[in-house]
């Protein structure tokens, strides 16, 4: 290896060894060079955890392209911007489309002559193209002048007879004809959806779809063409013959998304009910009816009580969207940040929904814990993962882990002494450790060290608290407290 | 750092002809509408890709007098024109729109011509739709064979994402003709390909139909010596795994965080540390990109650092300079590194802003989950950090990925798992994603252990039903149930069969193309000895290879590899591929793609609410 390779190699980092080979491309080191890398200490694992580590190094090489700016910026760079790059440069296609937008006033003229004067010099610069019908060759046949051919003249147009020249035959003989097609001539056939097209035209129903049963690349093409123009009748009328229920039923399904009025769509999705889906989607099927009832009773309740002005949370933290079509989850934060206190006999309760919609503890947990940090309701939170055994006793508990709870009244910017508590609840000690250095709880911290009495750990954790602080002080009354008996 | 420039590797083909190609078909095709004012109608998935090969004042030129530009959205028109031209994807929706403002000329008691040119070409079901509207008669239409655009020098995109949801959700073959014609123009004009390869059902159909297509115009590429020695045309779903993975390499992650669209890329106020958005194009033509894009991303902040130490140390030249060296400098050097401080800042900020968004959704944590996925330890724990992905609501399309992840390297999930995390998926994001799980269901991305021997049962039956060869020993409709993936074993099987110390690819994995592609069948120039991988891919019947017997390659040609994704292919993918042409030197892949794609791409083109 070269030393300019090792160099180079000091600045880019390690993995962590689980992820290590996905280090995408590396150079053309050998299997030795590269143990070798791996193995030594000397190289610090690359993460995209530690932002101030990873970003220290970009941020050096941006002061320095920075401190050039001066000297670059002294004088016109527009030259520059023609060279290398184009922001939309005047002449693309896309800023033409939003000039044409933008003219569509009165100005209109004015501008167009502007435009046209730009773009006539614009051609004077421009070399004379090579001619264009020297290269006729290359779309020969393809722009037929008058290429006109009604689809009902198919049968005796000639063309269409060498594409597909069953099609010119007594439908008796169809049949017979049809069976040879071999697969490579279904794809021919088929490329272009024009046989499709002429026999859905000509062929009853019945026999269309008896036809393409057998014939599961045409018959997927049909059901493609159907969904593309919308034929939706044709296409549940299809899936019924064929018998495939659970498709049809998606199909019908699927329409609620074309109808804009809630109430139309509340109505459309009952009449999905009791269709033939998997039983898994039947309950899928049902609690998006359900919930749609419910968004629309919570709606017209909410925006009255929001525009009579009357409710204290309505006013502080006006809605932003309505919560009519929101997934499940959604409604529930929603529930959690607005109607929090309410009964369980309520529609809009949170209580109400968990039941209704039998969301797991897990899910009920965190999506309340993000709606009353976000509030900053430090008391429902700590409500929230207290438990009352039958002595009375209250015990901290919490189904997704304290140290996601941590994570979360962190991103909600919780104060230092509410995140304290919790990340003292965090069970795993490196975990604890780990999560209390990044989120700076001093105390935490040093007594944990002090638990685990692990003097080198707080020694280097000195320097990282204020000088002065109160911190330190507790930190250098412990490093010279005798009672300790140290590990290292 | 990055791939010093190899002067033994072969020169890449002139791609830059594709794009006047199609400039100058388009052009013709303006030019066939009789000489009046018109304006121009264009869909807004072809603006990008056209803003790559014409500008306006070509399409204003006075031949073609194109006089507006517009958008196909759902607004009436404007235009005052006496001609309108509409350039469309073959949609149905398109056709609707076209008919809305037809028959509202008509009802105005307005005449006007329109012209509709299909891009890359016409089907007869927006032809039907004209007919039924009405407007068949009103309307002409034309085909802009438009369908490779080159968005870098080794990389050519059809910009079809929809692709990958038509053939392989709704099994629907419409653009295999397309691929066909494509890749008999690539023949025609860089020469006939003397090896083909290719594993997949997609591929064999659009492979059979190329050489069709051949047949019918012999003699065109006759006599051509060959520009490119191999290609080899693979189906998407031969391997999901890799690309369900997040993408470490710096360009698929600049894909992931910001979405390159059409080889461009917007980067907003936070990258570019001022306040506008800068539309940036990303290729081999900026020289510090081109240099970062295939390397992880922690190699990427060395080699930045170095790259502004570097550009500091020149500009400090000029302190000791006289007049004389001042202007050299001035005149010969500082443009080039302007550009270069332009470029530079550029990109510290992407990797700034990528590294924020990274740390807050704790992508070491998420990328461990992957790695324990694709190892296959810790599936209960991997589970539940899916779990609590969803029950915090995090981002929908990152859970559906990562469960897809799980089902396929699971082989399904079981039923107990699928049904508790389904249920908190709807319950988070939605009940109409319903639909969502039946498509990957259908696609073969999320499905459910079942007892073998029922399925088995199933299968019997419908293949007795069955007389359609085409569709195998099973039908379509069973087939994404039926078929495994088998993940584990294969995974397995690969190691064994190229050993280690192989290139390693994206998140921990390598992809399955490098070991296709890393010497086994194109040395041997056979599937032999991958077989039993073939078998557990479910391709026994779709791995083909074939060779012309006349050798009139040149070895240069024969370095040349063009590799075809069908359903789309990851920036980490084409960095593998590129790093393993350069590590076998000598070798070059170029790539060909229906749509350069990623896990979210794939994810929301299989689900069914749109945003």
């Amino acid at each position: 290896t070269t030393p300019g390779l090792i160099l180079f190699f000091q600045s880019g980092r390690r993995l962590g060894t689980g992820v290590r080979l996905g280090l995408g491309l590396r150079m053309n080191r050998t299997k030795g060079d590269e143990e070798e890398y791996w193995n030594s200490s000397k190289f610090k694992a690359f993460t995209f955890d530690d932002e101030d580590d990873e970003l220290s190094q970009l941020k050096e090489s941006k002061r320095a392209v920075n401190s050039l700016r001066d000297f670059v910026d002294d004088d016109d760079d527009d030259d520059l911007e023609r060279v290398s790059w184009t922001g939309e440069p005047v002449g693309s296609i896309s800023w033409s489309i939003k000039e044409t937008a933008g003219n569509s006033g009165s100005t209109h003229e004015g501008r167009e002559q502007l435009k046209s004067r730009n773009s006539f010099s614009s051609y004077a610069q421009l070399p004379k193209p090579t001619s264009a019908y020297s290269l006729s060759s290359f779309f020969r046949g393809r722009t037929r002048p008058g290429s006109f051919q009604s689809l009902s003249d198919a049968l005796s147009d000639t063309p269409a007879k060498s594409y597909a020249p069953e099609l010119g035959r007594p439908k008796g003989e169809y049949r017979d004809y049809s069976n040879d097609w071999s697969p490579s001539d279904t794809v021919r056939r088929l490329r272009k959806g024009k046989v499709l097209i002429f026999l859905k035209r000509t062929l009853s129903k019945e026999i269309l779809f008896r036809e393409l049963e057998v014939r599961q690349i045409a018959l997927r093409h049909l059901i493609h063409f159907l969904k593309e123009i919308g034929d939706q009748k044709m296409l549940l009328d299809l899936f019924r013959f064929l018998d495939r229920t659970e498709e049809l039923a998606l199909s019908h399904y699927r329409e609620h998304l074309n109808i804009q009025d809630p109430d139309k769509r509340k109505e459309f999705l009952k009449t999905c009910i009791g269709l033939p889906f998997s039983a898994e989607d039947s309950a899928h099927i049902q609690d998006h009816y359900t919930l749609l009832e419910r968004q629309i009773i919570i709606e017209a309740n909410d925006r009255h009580l929001e525009s009579a002005g009357q409710t204290e949370i309505f006013r502080k933290h006006p809605r932003k969207a309505s919560i009519l079509n929101m997934p499940l989850v959604t409604t529930l934060f929603y529930s959690c940040f607005y109607h929090y206190t309410e009964a369980e006999g309520t529609f809009s309760s949170p209580v109400n929904l968990k039941k209704t919609f039998k969301i797991p503890d897990k899910q009920y947990v965190l999506t309340a814990l993000a709606a009353r940090a976000k509030l900053r309701a430090w008391n429902d939170v700590d409500a929230l993962f207290t438990t009352k055994n039958w002595l009375g006793y209250t015990k901290k508990r919490a189904p997704i882990g304290f140290h996601r709870v941590v994570e979360i009244l962190h991103k909600n910017n919780a104060p230092v002494q509410i995140l304290q508590e919790y990340v003292n609840l965090v069970e795993d000690v490196d975990t604890k450790l780990n999560l209390a250095t990044k989120f700076k709880c001093h105390d935490v911290v040093i007594d944990s060290c002090r638990d685990l009495k692990d003097r080198q750990q707080l020694l280097a954790y000195r320097s990282k608290v204020d000088k002065g602080s109160a911190e330190e002080e507790k930190i250098d009354a412990l490093l010279s407290s005798s009672q300790i008996r140290w590990k290292n | 750092m990055a791939f010093p420039h190899r002067p033994d590797a072969p020169e890449l083909p002139d791609f830059s002809m594709l794009k006047r190609l199609a400039r100058d078909q388009l052009i013709y095709l303006l030019e066939q509408v009789t000489s009046w004012k018109k304006d121009l109608f264009i869909e807004a998935d072809l603006m990008s890709p056209l803003d790559r090969i014409a500008n306006v004042s070509i399409l204003k030129r006075n031949q073609h007098e194109v006089d507006k530009l517009y958008k196909v959205e759902n607004k009436p028109a404007l235009s005052s024109s006496e001609q309108l031209c509409f350039l469309v994807r073959p949609r149905i929706k398109n056709m609707r729109y076209i008919a809305s403002l037809v028959n509202a000329d008509k009802v105005a008691g307005r005449t006007r011509k329109y012209k509709v040119i299909f891009s890359p070409q016409k089907f007869y079901a927006c032809e039907m739709v004209l007919e039924e509207e009405g407007i068949y008669g009103d309307v002409s239409c034309d085909e802009w064979a438009f369908s490779l655009l080159p968005l870098d020098v080794d990389l050519l995109s059809m910009e079809l994402p929809e692709f990958f949801r038509d053939y392989f959700l709704e099994g629907d073959q419409r653009w295999i003709n397309t691929v066909a014609q494509a890749l008999h123009l690539l023949s025609t004009l860089y020469g006939p390909f003397p090896n083909c390869y290719g594993i997949g059902r997609c591929a064999k159909m659009a492979y059979e139909l190329w050489r069709k297509l051949e047949e019918e115009e012999d003699g065109e590429t006759k006599g051509r010596r060959p520009e490119i020695g191999h290609i080899f045309l693979l189906d998407r779903d031969v391997d999901f795994v890799t690309a369900l993975c997040s993408q470490v390499v710096y360009e698929g992650l600049v894909d992931d965080t910001f979405r390159i669209k059409c080889g461009s890329v917007d980067f907003g106020p936070e990258v570019t540390s001022s306040d506008k958005s800068l539309k940036v194009l990303l290729n081999a033509e900026d020289k510090v990109f081109h240099e970062i894009r295939n390397e992880h991303f922690s190699n990427v902040f060395g080699f930045l650092s170095q790259k502004a130490r570097n550009l500091q140390a020149q500009y400090d030249r000029r302190r000791g300079m006289d007049i004389k060296q001042m202007k050299n400098f001035v005149s010969q050097e500082l443009k080039g590194l302007k550009q270069e401080h332009r470029l530079l800042s550029l990109h510290i900020g992407a990797c700034e802003s990528i590294m924020k968004k990274k740390t807050k959704q704790d992508f070491q944590e998420l990328i461990k989950t992957e790695h324990a996925l694709l190892e296959g330890f810790n599936i209960r724990e991997s589970t539940s950090y899916i779990e609590e992905h969803i029950d915090r609501q995090v981002s929908p399309i990152e859970s559906l990925r990562l469960m897809c992840l799980l089902s396929i390297t699971e082989n399904g999930l079981i039923p107990k798992d699928y049904r508790s995390l389904k249920t908190q998926y709807l319950q988070s994001y939605g009940p109409e994603h319903l639909l969502t799980f039946s498509n990957l269901r259908r696609a073969g991305l999320l499905t459910e252990q079942g007892p073998g021997d029922t399925l088995t049962a199933v299968e019997s039956k419908v293949s007795k039903l069955v007389t359609d060869k085409a569709a195998g020993k099973i039908t379509d409709a069973f087939s994404s149930l039926a078929k495994r993936s088998n993940f584990r074993a294969i995974s397995k099987k690969l190691n064994l069969v190229c050993g280690t110390g192989m290139v390693r690819g994206v998140g921990g994995f390598i992809p399955l193309w490098s070991t296709f592609l890393g010497g086994n069948v194109l040395e041997r120039r056979s599937w032999q000895g991958l077989d039993e991988v073939v078998r557990l891919l479910n391709c026994g019947d779709f791995a083909f290879t074939d060779m012309t017997k006349e050798d009139k390659a040149s070895s240069e040609s024969l370095r040349l590899i063009l590799v075809v994704f069908l359903g789309g292919c990851t920036f980490s993918e084409i960095s593998a591929l590129r790093f393993l042409g350069r590590e076998k030197g000598k070798r070059e892949f170029i790539f060909l793609t229906t749509a350069v794609t990623n896990s979210a791409r794939l994810m929301e083109a299989m689900s069914e609410v749109k945003a």
